[in-house]
């Protein structure tokens, strides 16, 4: 259940405003500060991702981001681009992207600086920083139509995280004796 | 916040310093820059990260395409960078290999002197 739904044009300038209310939200649901810098950069990257996509397909489509305050903090970053544009994406060959020396190689992806190859050690760049930041990560096919969901959750602050009610928590004591 | 851009030279180094955030939308004025540059014959340049708040794997693809365009003539790239969160950046992608990272812009010039003298 989203507390927060964002959507925008897939241009490159909305990027930083889903980071920005990303951040906001996270903060509200009493996320710790210390994550604040992955979480940004993990929405950046999953946004950044969807625009690269529609802009490769020239899909015009909104790119959605739903911001979850429940019992973790959860982002959904939808885009609208075909599934098979993405998973070959994704799947390009991840072990060359893991040998990210060899990007520098002749041959190697980013031979010849042109743009083309610098997008490739970005697409890289850009799993890496997402597997490597985010620990609760999927990606799979969007719920309805094409696209796919980036899915991304964060531990909230003790007391909200885990089986805890809704609501204002008590405050602490002992639990109630169960007879 | 915008990207910032500004050069000087230090010990026959050409330092581009870059403050605010470098992302999808920014990283497209540091990646001109940086080609115009290498185009006006800069061939030892030190890119000083210090004022940088943020960045994100469009602006590693840029400095990544710096590299590769420098070495290709001859030249060298090498990043100024003490700040953790920064680090880390590098350190996730394996990047920290391929680039040389030095905490001070003093400590890049003197790592890789002027040696065409």
């Amino acid at each position: 259940m989203p507390t927060v739904k964002l959507s925008f044009t897939p241009a490159p300038a909305h990027v930083r405003t889903a980071r920005l209310v990303g951040v906001a939200v996270a903060r509200r649901a009493g996320v710790a500060a210390e994550l604040f810098d992955e979480i940004r950069l993990a929405i950046g990257e999953a946004c950044s991702r969807a625009v690269s996509l529609h802009r490769d397909h020239a899909i015009p489509d909104l790119i959605e981001v739903a911001l979850a305050d429940d019992d973790r903090f959860t982002v959904l970053v939808t885009d609208r681009a075909p599934i098979e544009a993405a998973l070959g994406r994704a799947l390009a060959d991840p072990s060359d992207l893991a040998d990210t020396v060899a990007l520098l190689e002749p041959g190697g992806p980013a031979d010849g600086a042109d743009p083309a190859a610098e997008e490739a050690v970005t697409v890289g760049m850009r799993l890496a920083l997402l597997a490597g930041l985010v620990e609760d990560l999927s990606v799979r096919p969007a719920d309805h139509g094409p696209g796919t969901e980036v899915r991304m959750s964060w531990p909230t602050s003790a007391g909200r995280n885990g089986s805890a009610g809704r609501g204002s928590s008590p405050a602490r004591g002992p639990s109630p004796a169960r007879g | 916040m915008e990207l910032s851009l500004s050069t000087h030279t230090v010990a026959g180094h050409l330092v581009l310093e870059v403050g605010g955030e470098i992302d999808v939308y920014t990283a497209p004025q540091l990646r001109e820059r940086l080609i115009s540059l290498v185009d006006g014959g800069a061939r030892r340049v030190v890119v000083d990260l210090g004022r940088v708040e943020f960045l994100d794997s469009t602006g590693l693809g840029v400095l990544v395409g710096a590299l590769k365009r420098l070495r290709g003539v001859g030249g060298e790239l090498s990043l100024v960078c003490g700040q953790e969160r920064l680090l880390k950046i590098f350190r996730i992608t394996g990047l920290d290999r391929v680039f040389t990272l030095y905490p001070t812009v003093e400590g890049a010039t003197a790592a890789n002197p002027d040696g065409s003298s």
